[in-house]
Order: structure tokens, then C-alpha cells, then sequence
């Protein structure tokens, strides 16, 4: 790159962004407003609101709802765009137990309940006993730092955790060297052997999002008034009582929150997985399976096909959730 | 049912930071013991060390014979109504009543019947299966009692229950409670605010003023003989008159007057008080009088409070409502010396 291309093709690109979105958006508000200001006195309370969520609006059915559309039309059709019925569907649920999507589909309900359970369970331990420390803000924060990691560098790290030797030589993962050295046990090949590479994978994606729920299930920990379990206390209740009685049911609203997006989180589950194992050894996801049909076997019908099967299973939840959340703001 | 001693009772948050400092009182069994004092004096801090909510730094706190300092909260057998009821709001009425119950691991039909006893008593049948959120102020303060006293505690502990009241359901609470102390036969330890409700309501009175007790007697004890400056202008309503006097054997000379005292004091700058009521609108025998510039006057039926000067001083007086006064007027007042007191300028303590 040198001065003249800059100035050239790059300083009107930022122009137009710095002046033209922001001009853009002055107008949209301008005209809008203008617009609605001459419509009767009755009408403008209705009409208002759709004039600021158009633009959101619009951008959710540009990037949303047209792909999901087509992506649902593309999974009734072959590669080169004939209309195949339901073959593709056929040929990723087929073959039960291990053909087709079916070793993806099995190792997404691994992530399901073992993602969603473990992080829940260390986000709640973490959250409640952490309340009780001297430096909390302090160690939330070194539990929340691995939500700064991006994904693919989380994955890198713990491949280096998992490194495997054989047995008799140094090991250089942390996890073998625990094994060896303090359990004097054997090293286990942690991320090729289909026995345990599942779990070893969800580990790795649990240690990366347990500040995130901790975080989140803190602050519903905190909005329970303390007199609360004060009350409870002088009622004759030990701390385990305290919680399982007061403490657990009043967080439940937001357990029921943090667990429904970590199931969409483990439905969605693909960078760990990507990064680590590349799908291999027995621990595909559906969301890898679609990119590796989509890109290395130029299958767009078979990736679309795993695609609307992975949104069938997620509207569900999605919905759930959208409706628990109102609830649970609807009790403020 | 138990007798409750502070001795010697501390309370630091940090080493400057004292808000209860060396707290001495024996409450008896089954007294009605208030707790009053100004805002942030010490008072729910000086609860909640009894209840176990807050650890007590220096002391020993007993209940009967036995000294609870290390006993957990959960062991203590006090039961406590909180300022804002801390109900628990996942629970119905019934629930909030029962838990205190479960958690002793009474059986099933005891639970019923004690809930159902104490829901009876304070008017909760028709709201046993509702939450809390979806009842009024007042059935709320009712549910956090009953929470109280379905247990049959040692010693039953109230913060300020009847603060988040309005004024007409605090004054029925207020009878309705003194009630409930006299049928349960129980320790009560009220804390409050509101010199009224401590006057109304306690066997005993502690007052305390900045983590310190400042004088522990009945209401009529605190009202006519209080132990210092402090606690004479805390309790009564319109406040005590306070005028500062240079005091020398039997009288006590004010800027423009001068008042015969009881007994006589030796030579002292003081401050002389006397209550709104001493004051009337004739001259009593063997008393004093004091010529008043009345600035304003306030009729309420009942009573007539004249508020204006007396030399420099600003001094009220409650007198008969017959009495003819304009503001405006200059009036000759009487003071009954019988109940005039004397405060040592420098101490501030009660020197008559
Ligand atoms: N955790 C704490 N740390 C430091 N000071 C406190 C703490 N809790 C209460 N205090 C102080 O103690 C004083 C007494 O509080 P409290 O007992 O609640 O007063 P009261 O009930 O008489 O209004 C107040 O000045 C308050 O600011
Ligand atoms: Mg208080």
C-alpha cells in the first residue's frame, strides 16, 4: 500500500462512513419524523414505533430471514439446483447409528446436556461462594477472563493442554503432566481417542464460558435482598437450607435464561470443535458438518439439509427462552 | 421466654468505626423492651448482634443463662419481623408461616395447626394461598408476624415493623401488638424510631443516642426524669423548652426572668427545661412566671399551642384552649416548678 492509493480509493471510503452512514441515519430520523408529524393525532403513537425499528427490521430480513428462506429452498434441491424432494433429509438422517449426520447429531446432544449442565452447575457453585470471599470483584474477573479469549485461540490453548507423549517421556500438556506426574497414572490421547475426546472438547468449552454464566447468575444472586436470607436464618435455617429453600428458587428465573442461550450455544457448537479436531476422531457437531459439506465436498443441499435440522432444533428453545425472559422482567 | 442481658457490648466495623459502644441492659422475661433512638444511632445493629445477624466485638450478649456470642443465628430460637417484612416471595402465606416450622422438623398436622392458629389471629384465613406480591402493605406487616408467631420463640424481635405502615393502620397495629405481647406471654424487643410509638408501647424504654445508651427507665420515668439534655429534648411532642439560665442556689436567672428552682444548685451555667404542658395560663402556687411574646397560635381542639419568645428564646406552651391569645400578644405565663429541669451546660447531664 502506498499514499497514492490511499488517498485515492481508501480516504473516500472513510469519508462516506464517518459522513455518509451518520447522514444517512439523520435523514431516515428526519424524514421519518416529518412524515409521521403530518399523519392525524390518532394514528402517530401506532405508526412511530415502526419508523425506528424499520431499520433493525430491515436488516434482520436482509440478513436473516432472505438467507433462512433460501437456505430452506436450497435444501430441497441438488448441488446444481434441480428440486430433489426430501433426498438430502433422507441422506443426512439416514443410516442410524453412525451414517449420515448421525454421529454429528449425537455429539450435539453430548453438548447439550453436558455443556449447558456443567456450566450451569460452575456458574451457580462459583457465583454463590464467591458472594462470600474478601476479594470478589477480583476473582469473578480471573474466572470471566477466558470470555476475552477468542474461541480459536481457546481451542489452540487446549490442544496444548491435551498434548499428548507416550508414555515414558516428558509430557508437555498440562493435562497429561498432571496425570503422570502427580496421579502417576498412564497418559491418556486425550483429543483422538473417541472414548473421551468428546468430553475433553466440552471441557474446553466449559472453561470458556463459565464466567459468562457465573457473571450473569452473580448478579441475579445479588438483586435477592439480603434480609431475605437474614429471614430465613433467624427462621432456623442452616446455609444449605438457605439455599436450596430462598437463594436457588428466587434465582430460577435466570437459571431457566443462562441455561436456555447455553443450549443454543451447544446446538450452535463449532469453532472449539473446528479448531481442535477439525470434526474428526468421532467428534463432529452439526454446524461442522454443514461447513464441510458446504466447502470441501461442495454439497449445498446436504449443508442446507443440516442447517434447517439445526434451526428446527433451536427455534424451540429460542422461542422458550424469548418467553421466559419477558417473564422473568415482567416480575421486576 | 427468656431474660436477655447486654454486657458490655461492642460493635466496630472498622477500627474508628464503633456504632455501638459498651451497651449494658437486662431485659427482663416477658418484658415489652423498646429500643429508641434517632436514625443510624445503633439500634438495629444493636438487634441484629442479638439476633445473630451482625458478630459482636467485644462483649458477651446472654439469653437466660446462656452467653450466645458463638451460637449461629439459626440456633439462637429468636424470631425477628423485619422492617420490610422480608417475606419470602416464592411462598404463599402459608408457606412463609410454616417455614420456620419445617425447619425445626415439626410434623405435618403440628405445622397446620399452628399456621392455621396464627392465621386466625391476625385476620389471614381468606389470603393463605396467596403470595406475597399480591398483598396489601398491611397484610404483609400481618404475614411477617405470624412468621413470628406460629414459633413460640425465647424472645421475639421487632425493627421498626410498623415504619412502611400509613398513619392509621400503624396506630391500630400498635394496640394490636401490645395485644399479641400480653397473649404470648413472650420477651419482645422493639426497636423504633418514634418516640410515640416507644412511649405508647414499652414496659421499658432504652434510649440511645449515637451507639450509646443514653438512659434506660419506663415512659413515664424517661418523660419526667430524663438523664440528660438529649433524651429530655427526644421524648414528648411538641419537644421540651430548653433556655439557657446561669443557675445560683434556689433560682436560675434566664435574660429576662427568673425561676425559683426546687432544690437549690450551686453556681452554674446551665440549661433550664420545661415542657409545653408546664406552662398555663394563671400562676401556680409557689411557681414562677414568664412574660411571653406569642408569635404563633395553633388551636387543635384539644389543645392550645402558643409558639413565641421568651427573652431571646424560642419557647412552646400547650394551655387551656379557652384561653383568649392573638399572636401578637404579650402573655403572662405560669410555670409549674414541679416539673422544670436543670442541665449542666458542660455535660449536658440532668442536674434537678
Ligand atoms: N457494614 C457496616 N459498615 C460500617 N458502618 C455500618 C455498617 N452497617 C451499619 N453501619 C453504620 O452503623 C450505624 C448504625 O446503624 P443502624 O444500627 O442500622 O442504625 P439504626 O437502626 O439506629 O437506624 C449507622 O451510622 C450506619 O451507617
Ligand atoms: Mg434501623
Amino acid at each position: 500500500m502506498n499514499w497514492g492509493s490511499f488517498l485515492t480509493t481508501q480516504l473516500p471510503t472513510l469519508v462516506v462512513v464517518i459522513v455518509g452512514v451518520p447522514a444517512v441515519i439523520v435523514g431516515y430520523i428526519v424524514a421519518g419524523e416529518f412524515l409521521v408529524r403530518r399523519l392525524p393525532d390518532a394514528a402517530r403513537p401506532s405508526v412511530r414505533p415502526w419508523l425506528w425499528v424499520g431499520p433493525a427490521l430491515f436488516f434482520v430480513a436482509a440478513f436473516l430471514v432472505v438467507p433462512a428462506i433460501l437456505t430452506a429452498k436450497a435444501s430441497l434441491e441438488t448441488s446444481k439446483g434441480d428440486f430433489t424432494g426430501l433426498t438430502n433429509y433422507a441422506r443426512q438422517l439416514g443410516d442410524f447409528p453412525s451414517g449420515g449426520a448421525w454421529i454429528a447429531i449425537r455429539n450435539n446432544v453430548y453438548w447439550l446436556v453436558l455443556y449447558t449442565l456443567f456450566v450451569l452447575a460452575f456458574g451457580l457453585i462459583l457465583a454463590v461462594l464467591f458472594d462470600r470471599v474478601r476479594y470478589e470483584s477480583l476473582v469473578k474477573s480471573l474466572i470471566f477472563m477466558p470470555m476475552a479469549i477468542s474461541s480459536v485461540a481457546l481451542g489452540v490453548i487446549w490442544k496444548f493442554m491435551y498434548w499428548y507423549q507416550p508414555p515414558g517421556q516428558i509430557q508437555t500438556g498440562t493435562v497429561n503432566a498432571i496425570l503422570t506426574g502427580l496421579l502417576r497414572t498412564d497418559p491418556r490421547i486425550w483429543i483422538q481417542d473417541p472414548k473421551v475426546n468428546n468430553f475433553a472438547i466440552i471441557g474446553a468449552a466449559v472453561w470458556g464460558i463459565t464466567g459468562f454464566a457465573m457473571v450473569i447468575l452473580s448478579a441475579a444472586l445479588k438483586g435477592i435482598p439480603a434480609d431475605l436470607l437474614e429471614a430465613a436464618r433467624v427462621d432456623g435455617a442452616g446455609e444449605l437450607t438457605v439455599f436450596r429453600r430462598v437463594i436457588f428458587p428466587l434465582m430460577m428465573p435466570t437459571v431457566v435464561v443462562v441455561g436456555t442461550t447455553l443450549v443454543i450455544f451447544a446446538l450452535k457448537a463449532f469453532d472449539v470443535v473446528y479448531v481442535m479436531t477439525g470434526g474428526n476422531y468421532d467428534t463432529d457437531v452439526l454446524a461442522n458438518r454443514m461447513y464441510k459439506l458446504l466447502y470441501f465436498s461442495g454439497n449445498t443441499g446436504g449443508a442446507a439439509a443440516v442447517a434447517m435440522i439445526l434451526l428446527a432444533a433451536v427455534i424451540p428453545v429460542l422461542i422458550f427462552n424469548l418467553r421466559q425472559f419477558r417473564a422473568v422482567e415482567a416480575r421486576r | 421466654m427468656a431474660s436477655v442481658t447486654y454486657d458490655h457490648v461492642v460493635k466496630r466495623y472498622t477500627a474508628d468505626v464503633t456504632v455501638v459502644k459498651d451497651f449494658n441492659v437486662e431485659i427482663q422475661d416477658k418484658e415489652f423492651m423498646v429500643l429508641v433512638g434517632p436514625s443510624g444511632c445503633g439500634k438495629s445493629t444493636a438487634l441484629r448482634m442479638l439476633a445473630g445477624l451482625e458478630g459482636i466485638t467485644e462483649g458477651e450478649i446472654r439469653i437466660g443463662e446462656r452467653k450466645i456470642n458463638d451460637v449461629a443465628a439459626k440456633d439462637r430460637d429468636i424470631a425477628m419481623v423485619f422492617q420490610s417484612y422480608a417475606l419470602y416471595p416464592h411462598m404463599s402465606v402459608y408457606d412463609n408461616m410454616a417455614f420456620p416450622l419445617q425447619m425445626r422438623h415439626m410434623p405435618k398436622a403440628e405445622i397446620d395447626t399452628r399456621v392455621k392458629n396464627a392465621s386466625r389471629i391476625l385476620g389471614l384465613d381468606d389470603f393463605l394461598q396467596r403470595k406475597p406480591r399480591a398483598l396489601s402493605g398491611g397484610q404483609r406487616q400481618r404475614v411477617a408476624l405470624g412468621r413470628a408467631i406460629v414459633r413460640d420463640p425465647q424472645v421475639f424481635l421487632l425493627d421498626e415493623p410498623l415504619s412502611n405502615l400509613d398513619a392509621k393502620l400503624r396506630g391500630q397495629t400498635r394496640i394490636e401488638l401490645q395485644k399479641l405481647h400480653r397473649d404470648l406471654e413472650t420477651t419482645f424487643i422493639y426497636v423504633t424510631h418514634d418516640q410515640v410509638e416507644a412511649m405508647t408501647m414499652g414496659d421499658r424504654i432504652a434510649l440511645m443516642y449515637d451507639g450509646v445508651l443514653q438512659q434506660v427507665g419506663t415512659p413515664s420515668e424517661i418523660y419526667d426524669h430524663p438523664a440528660n439534655l438529649f433524651v429530655a429534648g427526644f421524648i414528648g411532642s411538641p419537644s421540651m423548652n430548653f433556655v439557657p439560665v446561669t443557675t445560683s442556689n434556689g433560682t436560675a436567672k434566664g435574660s429576662t426572668f427568673e425561676v425559683k428552682l426546687p432544690k437549690p444548685i450551686g453556681e452554674k451555667k446551665g440549661t433550664l427545661g420545661f415542657r409545653p404542658e408546664a406552662l398555663t395560663d394563671r400562676a401556680v402556687e409557689g411557681g414562677s412566671t414568664l412574660e411571653m411574646k406569642v408569635d404563633v397560635v395553633e388551636r387543635l381542639g384539644s389543645d392550645q399551642y402558643l409558639y413565641g419568645q421568651v427573652g431571646g428564646d424560642q419557647v412552646t406552651a400547650r394551655v387551656d384552649p379557652r384561653m383568649k391569645v392573638a399572636s401578637g400578644d404579650e402573655v403572662r405565663l405560669g410555670l409549674d416548678i414541679r416539673s422544670i429541669h436543670v442541665f449542666d451546660a458542660e455535660t449536658d447531664k440532668a442536674l434537678l
